[in-house]
């Protein structure tokens, strides 16, 4: 078991007033990924536990381009990862922000 | 004095010679090899059906039974390399040369016997195309076809799969070859005739019916959220934005995905009669769930599928079928229509380049083309407009020529990953090392990149035909690459500037929730909901039963 944490400054705070979200679950080529609104305006997050070695620059990659395009600042989020493929990763965090964006 | 009546005089004696080992037309399972040996003369043309889906399986092991020192040298042109006994008789000796179309189960077998040198490989070729060439210079002497039932007249009935008999059976008959079919028994009423009589020569009945492969049965059980966000943003940005009614889908996942979307998705987006209404399409069990909810008007298929029959049969609104009610089928006839009178192909691939060529080809593998070239292409003698047909053509130059021909809409759906991490979207494709490896004349391509007009992965849609230039060309296509490593060296400032013109689109361009890419937006999510849909008449085969 490998663990990454990368920390960002997003653009700006998420929309949004839910405190927590999580969703997908455990499985092969699935994640788990859990989202809390605790961090300060703009700072993100991202703690991932994963069975794979030797992705940190496909990790980095997906989680940059997630902040880039989704702003997530206040969220701290923790992934735990069953080998999911990095489009997979990527999908589950656009859920995730959509769904700590939901009224 | 010229003789022009060699070639019928041959046939007199080949037809003799074989009328030895039979009573009237029809000859005994057991005397079938000794039939195959006095009809068909060393490097004779033979084609050995062989489709897509239906295969002569009793003809395939009579005849790579056949003694080397009497059968040798034959040249095979058939569409399918599908059965272990195809590869048999080139490692035998009985035939030498090969010109053929598609060779999924075999894929791995046909670079083996290529590199030990027993094949001598002429081309591979898209199915009318090695039809056309019946016609012209590929002319079988014999050929061995299947049928459902024949009378002793030797009248065929094919059932759904009649497939690509009557192309092979008519280049054959009337230029004085041997036609020979296996049935699965002699009746003395046929339901109803697909083949003439006069046309066939022997008949066998033999011992077990003729094998047919399940090829476009596709489990919804195993559509992926990523596929569905695909499937929701071809929807929403192709089918929707250019009206698309008239199209051909390839057999993926993806396109499984969409077809199972169209009830539930596409319905809330208020498409239903605006779109996918009329295909040119084999019968997809996955689309059952859109036509029983009335999405579809018409469908012509090249082939059959296997348990599709029964339900066909009860929907011949939707399907061609003949005066018995049995659905029919013609790969010719069908691979036309989707040539001519469609306005949309879409499906997927294995490897995509920089400039939008695809190709199925890996190092180890040729799996042949099948019909993808031509339903996946723009056809330059197409002459009626319809309005998908104009937009696409509009797109595709600037201002307004006096002179305009419209576009075919052909769609490249994938994931930009493949199993195992293999990225779908590629430098360089693997089919120029096995040219290479393989000394072909030319590399193996699905779809040319100028016949591409749109890419769609998971992470946008890529429209080709607004690109004006090939550098937009690369950076559209890196844009839409995910994270491949194509995807990771795009130029972030021109994505974004081609997302601004509209080249690019992503799912939040296109308005589409993250969260909608679930499961649950399946309109059946097993096989045996797609069962249920069908009020049971959808028959799975065995291998799709898990419950």
């Amino acid at each position: 078991m490998q663990t990454l944490r990368f920390r960002h400054t997003a653009k700006r705070r998420l929309s949004g007033k839910k405190d927590e979200a999580i969703i997908g679950v455990v499985a092969s080529g699935n994640l788990e990924v859990l989202l809390e609104r605790v961090l300060p305006e703009a700072a993100c997050e991202v703690d991932i536990a994963t069975p794979l070695s030797g992705y940190d620059e496909t990790w980095k990659a997906v989680v940059a381009e997630f902040v880039e395009r989704s702003s997530p600042g206040g969220l701290r989020i923790s992934i735990n990862d069953g080998g999911a493929r990095p489009d997979t990763v990527y999908l589950r965090l656009m859920q995730g922000s959509a769904l700590m964006e939901a009224e | 004095m010229a003789d022009w009546q060699s070639e019928q005089r041959a046939r007199g004696e080949r037809l003799a010679a074989g009328s030895k080992f039979a009573a009237g037309k029809i000859v005994a399972p057991n005397d079938a090899t000794a039939l195959l040996e006095a009809v068909i003369r060393p490097k004779d043309r033979i084609c050995l059906e062989g489709d897509n889906q239906k295969q002569a399986d009793f003809l395939a092991a009579c005849l790579a039974k056949a003694d080397p020192k009497v059968l040798h040298d034959l040249h095979v042109v058939q569409s399918g390399i599908v059965l272990p006994e195809h590869i048999d008789l080139f490692e035998k000796g009985i035939a030498k040369k090969l010109d053929f179309s598609f060779s999924g189960p075999q894929s791995h077998a046909v670079p083996r016997v290529l590199k030990s040198g027993k094949v001598e490989l002429g081309a591979i070729h898209t199915y009318i195309e090695l039809f056309a060439r019946y016609f012209v210079d590929l002319t079988p002497h014999v050929a061995l076809s299947v049928a459902r039932s024949a009378d002793r007249q030797g009248n065929l009935y094919m059932g759904p799969n009649t497939e690509d008999s009557p192309s092979v059976i008519e280049a054959t008959a009337f230029k004085a070859g041997i036609v020979v079919a296996q049935v699965n028994e002699i009746v003395d009423k046929l339901p109803r005739v697909d083949i003439p009589g006069d046309r066939v020569d022997f008949v066998v009945a033999a011992p077990k019916p003729f094998y047919v492969e399940p090829l476009f049965t596709r489990d919804p059980a195993s559509i992926t959220e990523i596929q569905i966000l695909a499937a929701m943003m071809a929807i929403k940005g192709i089918y929707a934005e250019y009206g698309i009614k008239r199209l051909n889908h390839g057999i993926g996942f993806n396109t499984a995905a969409i077809e199972l979307l169209l009830p539930t998705y596409a319905e809330k987006l208020g498409l239903k009669g605006k779109i996918a209404t009329h295909w040119a399409l084999n019968p997809h069990p996955t689309l059952i769930p859109a036509i029983e909810s009335g999405w579809v008007k018409q469908i012509h298929s090249f082939g059959s599928e296997v348990g599709m029959d029964a339900y066909m049969r009860a929907r011949s609104d939707i399907y061609f079928t003949g005066r018995d009610g049995s659905m029919s089928s013609n790969r010719m006839y069908c691979q036309l229509a989707g040539l001519y009178a469609t306005d949309l192909f879409i499906g997927s691939t294995l490897q995509i380049d920089l400039n939008g060529n695809s190709s199925t080809v890996t190092t180890d593998r040729i799996a042949g083309f099948g019909g993808a070239p031509n339903m996946g292409s723009d056809a330059h003698g197409r002459r009626h407009p319809s309005e998908p047909w104009l937009k696409a053509g509009r797109e595709a130059v600037d201002g307004h020529p006096q002179l305009m021909r419209g576009r075919k809409l052909v769609v490249q759906l994938v994931e930009t990953f493949s199993e195992k991490m293999v990225p779908v979207f590629v430098e360089k494709l693997d089919s120029l090392e096995l040219a290479e490896k393989f000394k072909l004349d030319l590399a193996p391509v699905m779809i040319y990149g100028d016949d591409v007009t749109h890419i769609v992965s998971e992470e946008g849609i890529a429209n080709l035909l607004l690109c004006r230039t090939a550098e937009e060309r690369e950076q559209a296509i890196r844009g839409i690459a995910g994270f491949t490593d194509v995807g990771r060296r795009r130029d972030r400032k021109m994505v974004e500037r081609l997302r601004e013109r509209k080249i690019i689109r992503r799912p939040e361009d296109l308005g589409i929730n993250p969260l909608d890419a679930h499961r649950s937006m399946l309109a059946a999510r097993s096989i045996k909901e797609l069962m249920h849909w069908s009020g049971n008449l959808y028959d799975p085969p065995n291998k799709f039963r898990n419950w």
